[in-house]
């Protein structure tokens, strides 16, 4: 049993009367959106239809809508092999996300890179990846590159607990605090790399205080709270284009379903995963949102009934699409021909 | 034309074409003072200040990731390694990601960036200061790999790469770095994949780069006293690699030896013997001789490094030996 930092059942920090209405209700259909993705992608995994690894992000929906609510749709992003809700939240169309799982030519990749490793030139979004902590130092890049070029822009890398404990991770924060990067270094904790509970494998109750060593904010937020998300990416956002300084955030999260589909789960028993499971983001907003009078019955069955649609469609387009052409499978290796 | 070494006619095209294109930037550990471990990059720092000539914490990774990010957002990173044996800290980068970007986007991505680093053995440079590492990147599908042997070439060569699209690994090695040869005045490219013929023969091939090419002429120089005429193919770049070229000269000579200071075992020599047996092997009157540094790792104790690494002497054993159609131990 993990012996967490965090209670499963945190009072909310946050109303949401402080907010606009509208804005809280986009909030809870974007979580909507990835959690219906994700449902009917381990449904099209079991099926047999996807081709390759994939790894859930149910739990993780607050911490991608959280941050990308508070960044602008120009600033760059890049996220780890569990990273289909960080795809989604940075705007790529779900029948390209759902294409590539199923490894078709109209895959945002062109079924070339799968679930780790699609990304979006025109959302900004600079990859997922299947190597533990890699995120990192991309995103360190773009951040340098964003402030060398004198743009209004940030660059943000999602990772996982394992990816904090990568040499990557260190090196990037200290290379961003040295060069006042506009950066910001979001951790997903889910408790677990792979099956490895993160009280075991990290030397520190709360990743974000390792921001210290760097000279860095390591700001820890509840990360199935996507209103605390999102306030603590506010923040981090004004840092790094007002004073050009990076900030940590460690979103304490939690991994609903395995490591990836087909994960037997022997680390941990049923009844942790449904304790923690009352704290699921997505209903936790949906009574706030009842409670402050923003959200009926009515009006839920019918965003429902919307992303239910929108990812039926995205099923039916990536099933219907053609596979990738095989006289292109060397291309894109060199920008010219080499071979 | 003018004489210029190695270093400073590379050091050329870092300042020219850092005048050109304002996104070319250098990222190295002791690059803005010193330029460089060798000074390599000399005066750069001073003349295009702190913004374009950055110095890096020794953090392999975040160097090679950072100029990988930076290169997908718009920029030209060269990054500086220093020593060859400091990928291994960067190895994920290289291998992950920057060769694999552009394919697995799907193209949506260019990677135009240039690592360089200085490689092979020096005076007692030892075990990790020492070692040619193109064999394993060569074996890595997008990287572009080159191993210049002069002056020329070295400048024109990083100038296709500071303007081309693709990741390259610049390799540089220590003992060219004061070696003088002519550079063309004005601005020109050496194109990749194009070997060159540095001396022409009708007796054997011997298909060489980076070190081992000046080496190879020395040979030549001396077989040539004793009749024996070598014609001595400069590869220049390692992927794309010109076996044509080999291949052309090896219908005319009938015989090759191929000479690199990288290990023999699993070189690219292999690489290139295989190719030419595959292509003109009804033309080789001897077997393929590869001349390589032994297995073993590379010791700091120059006696001990003379008996592990080739020189010009290994390269007349060998070209004797396929001249009389027999193979050396």
């Amino acid at each position: 049993m993990s012996t967490n930092t965090q209670s499963a059942q945190l009072p909310n920090k946050h109303d949401v009367r402080s907010f606009d209405s509208e804005f809280v209700l986009d909030l809870l259909k974007e979580m909507l959106r990835i959690r219906e993705f994700e449902l009917r992608a381990e449904e099209q995994t079991l099926a047999g239809n996807v081709v390759g690894g994939v790894h859930l992000a149910i739990g993780h929906e607050a911490v991608a809508v959280g941050v990308m609510k508070a960044l602008k749709s120009e600033d760059y992003v890049t996220g780890p092999h569990r990273g289909h809700h960080i795809v989604i939240a940075k705007g790529s169309d779900m029948k390209n996300i759902m294409a590539e799982l199923m490894g078709k030519a109209t895959g945002l990749s062109g079924g070339r890179g799968g679930s780790m490793h699609m990304a979006d030139v025109e959302t900004g979004l600079l990859g997922v990846n299947g190597i533990v902590g890699a995120s990192i130092v991309v995103a360190t890049g773009a951040a340098f590159s964003a402030k060398y070029l004198g743009q209004d822009r940030v660059a943000a890398a999602f990772f996982g607990d394992g990816g904090a404990n990568k040499g990557q991770f260190h090196e990037s924060l200290n290379m961003a605090s040295i060069l006042d990067l506009p950066a910001i270094y979001v951790c997903e904790n889910n408790e677990f790399a792979v099956e490895t509970a993160v009280s075991y494998s990290t030397g520190v109750d709360h990743i974000a205080e390792r921001g210290s060593s760097y000279r860095i904010p390591g700001i820890i937020v509840d990360g199935l709270d996507v209103l605390d998300v999102y306030l603590a990416a506010k923040e981090a956002r004004l840092r790094a284009v007002q004073e050009s300084r990076p900030t940590l955030i460690e979103a304490k999260t939690y991994r609903f379903k395995g490591h990836s589909i087909g994960d037997k789960e022997n680390y941990r028993t049923k009844e942790e995963v449904q304790e923690r499971m009352k704290s699921d983001p997505i209903f936790k907003l949906k009574h706030q949102l009842e409670d402050a009078g923003w959200l009926n019955e009515e009006q839920w069955n019918e965003m429902k009934l919307d992303v239910e649609n929108e990812v039926a469609a995205a099923v039916d387009f990536a099933l219907r699409s053609p596979l990738p052409d095989a006289a292109t499978a060397l291309r894109h290796v060199y920008s010219k021909e080499v071979f | 034309m003018r004489e210029l070494t190695f270093a400073s006619a590379f050091a050329e095209a870092v300042r020219e074409e850092m005048e050109r294109d304002p996104s070319i930037f250098v990222l190295g550990t002791d690059i803005r003072i010193r330029g460089g471990h060798f000074g390599q990059l000399k005066d750069i720092g001073q003349t295009f200040g702190p913004k374009r000539v950055v110095d890096s914490p020794i953090s392999e990774a975040a160097m090679v990731g950072l100029s990988l990010g930076a290169a997908m957002t718009g920029l030209r990173p060269i990054c500086d390694l220093n020593f060859e044996d400091f990928y291994l800290g960067a190895m994920d980068e290289v291998v992950n990601q920057i060769a694999k970007v552009r394919y697995k986007f799907n193209g949506q991505f260019k990677c135009p960036l240039v690592i360089r680093a200085s490689s092979g053995v020096a005076r007692a440079t030892g075990p990790q200061h020492s070692q040619m590492l193109e064999a394993w990147f060569a074996h890595v599908p997008g990287l572009i790999v080159v191993a210049p042997s002069t002056a020329e070439d070295a400048k024109g060569m990083l100038k296709t790469a500071l303007r081309g699209d693709d990741p390259v690994i610049f390799s540089f090695h220590k003992m060219l770095g004061n070696m003088k040869g002519p550079v063309p005045d004005g601005d020109y490219t050496i194109p990749f994949g194009q070997a060159k013929v540095l001396r022409p023969g009708t007796d054997v091939t011997i298909a060489t780069y980076s070190i081992m090419a000046p080496k190879s002429l020395q040979a030549a120089e001396e077989l040539e006293k004793d009749g024996i005429s070598a014609e001595v193919i400069d590869l220049r770049t390692i992927v794309p690699l010109d076996v044509k070229t080999v291949a052309e000269s090896v219908k005319k000579t009938k015989r090759l030896v191929i000479a690199h200071e990288a290990y023999k075992f699993g070189g690219m020599g292999a690489e290139i013997a295989a190719q030419i047996g595959e292509s003109v092997f009804d033309y080789l009157d001897a077997p393929i001789l590869r001349v390589g540094s032994k297995h073993a790792v590379i010791p700091v104790s120059p006696v001990l490094q003379e008996q592990i690494t080739p020189g010009k002497a290994d390269v007349v054993e060998a070209v004797r030996a396929v001249m009389e159609g027999v193979a050396v131990r």
